[in-house]
């Protein structure tokens, strides 16, 4: 089985588009949800959550504060999978709850290599 | 981008060994993460799923390491080092939430 | 060859195996029964030989011996327990015969699952390694307790607690099962590995004894190897390892006893033998698709046994620590990491690197910067060469640092 990262987008900008407390814990709760679901088939390899603040780094090394932020949608978080196909990794990120909200997005990426460990 | 000869890539790959092991030996480096296929699929609300990366910019994203540092500043100090801007890229720090 | 060298020599060599292969018949539990009753099997050998002839062959007499003890003892138990059956009470000893199996594929066996038994995660790496050069490979205490340049006393007590909580743990003298041999293989690994250091790297000064340390760290993984079950790429990779390593052990010590630097090495002490052999591992650590530690060390061995210092050597070295520190970092490993980008990339730009590492508890650091700074600022790097030091443990070490100072003009060293 090859892995598939998975690149979880959402709006962490816009003041409007961030959740309240109360829906955070809800979205968290799916969250964990979904991931227990894909480690329960032994496809889970690792998780990470990032924060919503962020410097950018461009070819003048001069860095700028904020996420990337061409587009609204940003980096929150990303999770790698192991799955069989690319078809099977979307699948997987399908039903990723953060598609519950308009405008948000999960891309599929394939790592190119794993061929180390400890 | 052009293609690149044999040599060129060798070398990049080089810069980024010795970028990468640069941090590693001041132990900051957690994972060395993953470099990613150029192509892939995008799944949006209501299950429509696009081929290829994320395209609303053009910039994709090529990989990503995690390190550790007690500052934004020392993150992005370890990140200036990155041998992508040479071929014009670019590289965002984030901090790591903990779940 | 009198009594007198013939019984040390098969000490070191049969004790482990007449241990392994009753502590495995009567217990883990009842080990230090079998290490009695092997010690007492070399003091009938001494008392017997002593006076009269060797035997044709000694190891069949040691075993006979060893077996003889071994019944003996199983046949009080039984009696003492009560459990023995009517009808065989007037048994000969006969009974147990067949039971104390002294082939060599049951010695061979039992020695590995010895291995497993005492290269146990709930003791200490210390205790693993004191339990291994005792069990495993025959030392006598006071040897034990020179190479840990500790006292006897103390390597007793660790041993004897070490003992005791392997039959709390209820450890049992087997195979691990398949599911998680890997798991168990690999801490096995880190003990001989381990154990492989300790000889090389030690701060005691006696050359033999380290030496010794050296070969059983490598015949333990040659068991290992030879093993279908335990033979793996890692195993491999950490045997090769091994034998690269050991290729230098006559180079790297002049007649004085003190180390020479890599460097200034001889090229022709270097072992091609055990090179060659270094390389065959190597390629039998290839099989599967796993990338360990071990198989990064070698590869970084390996290139250190090419002679010629072509810029490709340094290069595929740098590359190397590059990778090791990504899977797992240690001082040493950065630090030697950086003295190969000083070598591939030069020393500006190592410089820059080393100030970054902060290892400021290790006078290989200090070391390392005075290296760096050699040539380039040698008002400086006389200053870190002194504060390496003083912060060295041995005085070999001092010693060769001392020799990089007096290289310097007189005025370039500090007051």
């Amino acid at each position: 089985m090859d892995q598939y990262l998975l690149l979880m987008r959402l709006d962490i900008i816009t003041k409007e588009a961030q959740p309240s407390p109360e829906q955070l814990q809800v979205y968290m709760k799916q969250y964990h949800e979904w991931v227990a679901g894909i480690a329960a088939e032994n496809k889970f390899v690792s998780g990470t959550a990032l924060s919503t603040e962020g410097r950018v780094l461009q070819s003048d090394k001069v860095p700028i504060d904020g996420p990337f932020a061409e587009i609204k949608e940003s980096i929150a978080g990303f999770i790698t999978i192991r799955a069989e196909s690319f078809d099977d990794a979307a699948k997987i990120g399908a039903d990723c709850p953060i598609l519950n909200g308009e405008g948000n997005s999960v891309e599929v990426r394939k790592i190119t290599s794993v061929n180390e460990n400890g | 981008m052009a293609a690149r000869t044999e040599e060129e890539i060798h070398a990049t790959g080089k810069k980024w060994m010795d970028w990468m092991g640069g941090i590693a030996a001041q132990n900051k480096l957690v994972s060395k993460g993953n470099r990613l296929f150029p192509n892939g699929k995008v799944v949006k609300p209501g299950n429509v799923v696009t081929d290829g990366p994320y395209t609303e910019i053009k910039e994709t994203i090529g990989g990503y390491s995690i390190i550790k540092s007690d500052s934004y500043e020392e993150a992005v100090d370890l990140a200036k080092g990155c041998p992508i801007y040479v071929i014009g890229g670019n590289v965002e720090v984030r901090e790591i939430n903990e779940m | 060859m009198d009594h007198q060298e013939i019984i040390p020599n098969l000490f070191r060599t049969e004790y482990r195996k007449i241990v392994s292969v009753l502590s495995k018949r009567f217990g883990f539990e009842q080990i230090e029964i079998a290490e009695d009753i092997a010690s007492e099997t070399f003091l009938t050998a001494a008392q017997t030989w002593g006076l009269g002839r060797i035997p044709e062959n000694p190891t069949a007499w040691l075993y006979h011996v060893a077996k003889n003890k071994a019944k003996n003892h199983l046949q009080r138990n039984a009696l003492f327990e009560g459990k023995i059956a009517p009808e065989i009470k007037s048994a000969t000893s006969d009974l147990y015969d067949g039971d104390i199996d002294l082939s060599p594929e049951n010695i061979n066996d039992s020695q590995l699952q010895m291995m497993f038994a005492i290269c146990h995660p709930s003791i200490s790496q210390e205790a693993q390694i004191g339990l291994s050069l005792r069990i495993l490979c025959g030392f006598g205490i006071e040897e034990i307790a020179a190479a840990f340049l500790s006292n006897k006393e103390t390597i007793n007590k660790r041993l004897f607690r070490a003992k005791e909580k392997l039959r709390e743990e209820r450890i049992e003298i087997a195979f691990p099962e398949p599911a998680k041999i890997e798991e168990r293989l690999s801490t096995v690994l880190t003990t001989i590995y381990l154990l492989f250091n300790e000889g090389y790297y030690s701060v005691s000064q006696n050359k033999t004894l380290r030496k010794d340390l050296c070969l059983e760290a490598m015949r333990l993984c040659v068991m290992l190897v030879e093993n279908k079950s335990t033979g793996t790429p890692q195993a491999n990779a950490l045997l090769s390892l091994m034998c690269f390593h050991s290729s230098r052990f006559e180079a790297r010590e002049d007649k004085n006893g003190e180390l020479v630097l890599y460097d200034e090495q001889d090229t022709n002490l270097w072992n091609a033998d055990l090179i060659s052999k270094g390389g065959y591992f190597l390629n039998c650590a290839a099989r599967g698709d796993q990338l360990s530690r071990y198989h990064l060390e070698a590869a970084i061995a390996y290139w250190h046994t090419q002679k010629a210092d072509a810029k490709e050597k340094w290069e595929n070295i740098l590359q190397l620590y590059n990778r090791l520190l990504q899977i797992e970092y240690s001082p040493i490993a950065a630090l030697n990491r950086t003295y190969a980008l000083s070598r591939a990339n030069g020393k500006e730009e190592a410089i820059v690197e080393a100030e970054k590492l902060k290892l400021e508890d290790h006078h290989f650091y200090f070391a390392l910067l005075g290296e760096l700074y050699t040539d380039i600022d040698n008002q400086k790097a006389a200053q870190f060469f002194e504060r390496a030091i003083s912060m060295a443990r041995t005085q070999g070490d001092k010693q060769t640092l001392q020799r990089k100072i007096d290289k310097f003009r007189p005025a370039d060293i500090p007051d």
